[in-house]
């Protein structure tokens, strides 16, 4: 039990290393190392986030018994838990997903793309877990490293277009970097716990403040926040189902965790909006984020770009969110970290069942795709409703907590935000809805496309996409206990604050 | 005053216009190579900061010796260098994705010229 933290990622990174290997030797050796490395870290960040879940106290894990300050500290605690528990699920899903997907969008290249995914996931796990500043930006690094290559799998566009992330994501590391040197020298340490102890007497330090700044500058880019948004249409469209479906969900969101981390356990309560508007600029961006992204999702004739851009919308309401500065804003932007990784996850991984099943990418081309793949579009109505914000679905009670955020806020332009953006992801998920259901033997334009071919659809295929589409249900149902045993936890120094 | 503000601090303002530099390749430059270049002068200042930051006067190497003895004030900070260190090994990894990735642009494409690249990824669309 007291290894948990540093297993996780330590097991995933030898996963990664064997599969390698493994898949020089042999192409299935490969792939199966690997799952057995992610179902083994699934299993472990379960049982840790039972025992937190049970009211256990954080695990603490010092690497190499060096004591923090000196050495370099894991933490399992409620947060590190509940961001872990999201990523290794989504991310065994999308393994047991992705073979028939990859083998058809990215033929050839699978025995490279599967320790990539490992390191994926070791990486985001690390960021999750570390407790030091430094290491933190070494795990993004790993993340983004292997997401690049994993992205740039198809080929042509899609390396031009993960070029364009690269540059991007390299100055959001290069910001995060310098925000770390200015702490550094300030403080000292690079540890988060002595740093949070070190900083009250500090926060009216130029350099600390300026820190500040260049940290959350760096993560909001990496995190892909409007306006840092332009490389993310181009690269989800021309990546694989399976990695979008991986990339999508959870890379973007653990961005987001370092925000809300160093905003609730490394810097002082109040030191984002008293000395520096930080909070309230975020705030602002996200919201023209949330608008902007809705509004182009309208537009979009591809599934995946329409898919992207509703992405940067939703990144958006997690920095409202975070920004709103309150326990019921934070509530709201950890579930929603939650409901859209398993939303965005779901309608990515339908995306590429309806591509294996059908060859189509096009939303006009979608058209009666419903009478054919019953289950599959059952769920993508599921995915939809949930984005829209329907109750009982994940989606309607993240935003429940943002507008209960909101009104707390006294932020009456956010909440009308929040709901105008409701209306608009209904009008291009509605209009999706119904041009999938409506029936392709009374309309001539339908006749003439292809047919979907008889046949089923892979059951390694369809069976991560049901459980993801139970899991927005459940999601939804209990998020009651989720928040009462979990997330109160977590936004405790902001009430106590 | 003015000058012993900037005579004291002139190495972190030679890093500032080092960052400038390379933001301005990675933005607007239109070759992508340049791009990477400009990424590169980007972190090689960020690693000069650390460096920078962790210099002391009259200090030595962090290797303990007979005659200054554990007065930590002869001694350089050894753990700047050690975060460089591998913040260097990330830029090499950074680096060499990104000149995979335009190894498979140019086979595929046949230019790095951005604006010509994306008339060509456009036609090939």
């Amino acid at each position: 039990m007291s290894q948990i933290p540093v297993l996780i990622p330590t097991v995933l990174l030898l996963a990664a290393l064997i599969s390698l290997l493994a898949g020089l030797v042999n192409r299935r050796a490969g792939y199966a190392t690997a799952l057995i490395g992610v179902v083994l870290t699934l299993g472990l960040s379960l049982t840790g986030l039972v025992h937190i879940w049970m009211g256990g106290e954080p695990i603490r894990y010092a690497l190499g018994n060096w004591l923090p300050p000196i050495g370099i500290e894991f933490v399992f605690d409620a947060l590190a838990a509940y961001m872990v528990a999201i990523i290794m699920f989504v991310g065994t899903l999308v393994f047991i997903y992705a073979p028939r997907s990859l083998a058809l969008e990215a033929p050839g290249k699978e025995g490279l793309a599967w320790p990539a995914m490992v390191l994926v996931l070791a990486g985001l796990t690390g960021m999750c877990l570390t407790g030091d500043l430094f290491n933190l930006y070494v795990f993004l690094e790993i993340a983004a490293l292997a997401a690049y290559a994993l992205l740039a799998i198809g080929g042509g566009a899609g390396a031009v277009a993960t070029f364009r992330y690269l540059l991007i994501g390299a100055v959001g590391g290069g910001f995060y970097l310098i925000g770390v040197a200015f702490l550094y020298f300030s403080a000292g340490t690079l540890n988060m716990a002595e740093m949070a102890m070190l900083l009250p007497e500090l926060s009216q330090s130029r350099a600390v403040q300026a820190a500040g700044v260049f940290m959350v500058a760096g993560l909001a880019i990496k995190m892909a926040l409007f306006p840092f948004h332009f490389w993310l249409p181009d690269v989800y469209t021309h990546a694989p189902s399976a990695v979008a479906g991986l990339i999508a969900p959870v890379m973007t969101k653990v961005s987001a965790y370092a925000i809300i981390r160093l905003f609730l356990d490394v810097f002082p309560p109040g030191f984002f909006t008293e000395g520096i508007p930080l909070l309230a600029a975020l705030g602002w961006v996200s919201a023209v984020g949330i608008l902007y992204g809705s509004i182009l999702a309208i537009g979009q004739q591809d599934y995946r770009r329409m898919l992207a851009y509703s992405s940067v919308g939703q990144l958006g309401y997690i920095g409202l969110g975070v920004a709103m500065a309150n326990p019921l804003g934070m509530i709201g932007a950890l579930l929603h970290v939650l409901n859209h990784a398993f939303m965005k996850g779901l309608l990515f991984l339908v995306g590429g069942v309806v591509r294996l099943r059908t060859g189509r990418t096009r939303i006009p081309d979608f058209q009666g795709v419903g009478r054919k793949m019953p289950w599959t579009m059952g769920a993508f109505t599921i995915g939809a409703l949930a984005m829209v914000g329907i109750p009982p679905t994940a989606g309607f009670f993240s935003k429940w907590y943002l507008l209960l955020g909101a009104a707390d806020a006294q932020a009456w332009t956010w909440f009308a935000v929040i709901i105008a953006s409701s209306l608009l992801s209904a009008i291009y998920f509605f209009r999706m809805l119904e041009m999938v259901w409506r029936n392709p033997e009374t309309d001539a334009a339908a006749q003439e496309m292809a047919p979907v071919p008889e046949g089923q659809t892979p059951v390694s295929m369809i069976g991560p996409v049901a459980i993801l589409a139970v899991a927005v249900m459940v999601a939804g149902i209990m998020n009651v206990a989720i928040v009462s045993a979990l997330l109160d936890r977590v936004v405790a120094p902001m009430a106590g604050g | 005053m003015t000058v012993d503000f900037v005579l004291g601090r002139y190495p972190y303002f030679l890093i500032a216009i080092l960052i400038g530099i390379g933001l301005y390749g990675m933005t607007i430059k239109r070759n992508l190579l340049k791009k990477v270049i400009g990424m590169t002068i980007f972190q090689t200042a960020i690693y000069l900061l650390y460096i920078q930051g962790a210099t002391k006067a009259g200090a030595t190497i962090p290797v303990r010796s007979a005659e200054l003895g554990t007065d930590a004030a002869f001694y350089i900070n050894p753990l700047p260098q050690v975060i460089v260190l591998t913040a260097i090994v990330v830029g090499v990894a950074i680096t060499g994705v990104a000149l995979s990735l335009l190894l498979v642009a140019y086979r595929r494409y046949g230019t790095l010229d951005e604006d010509l690249l994306l008339e060509r990824m456009k036609e090939s669309v």
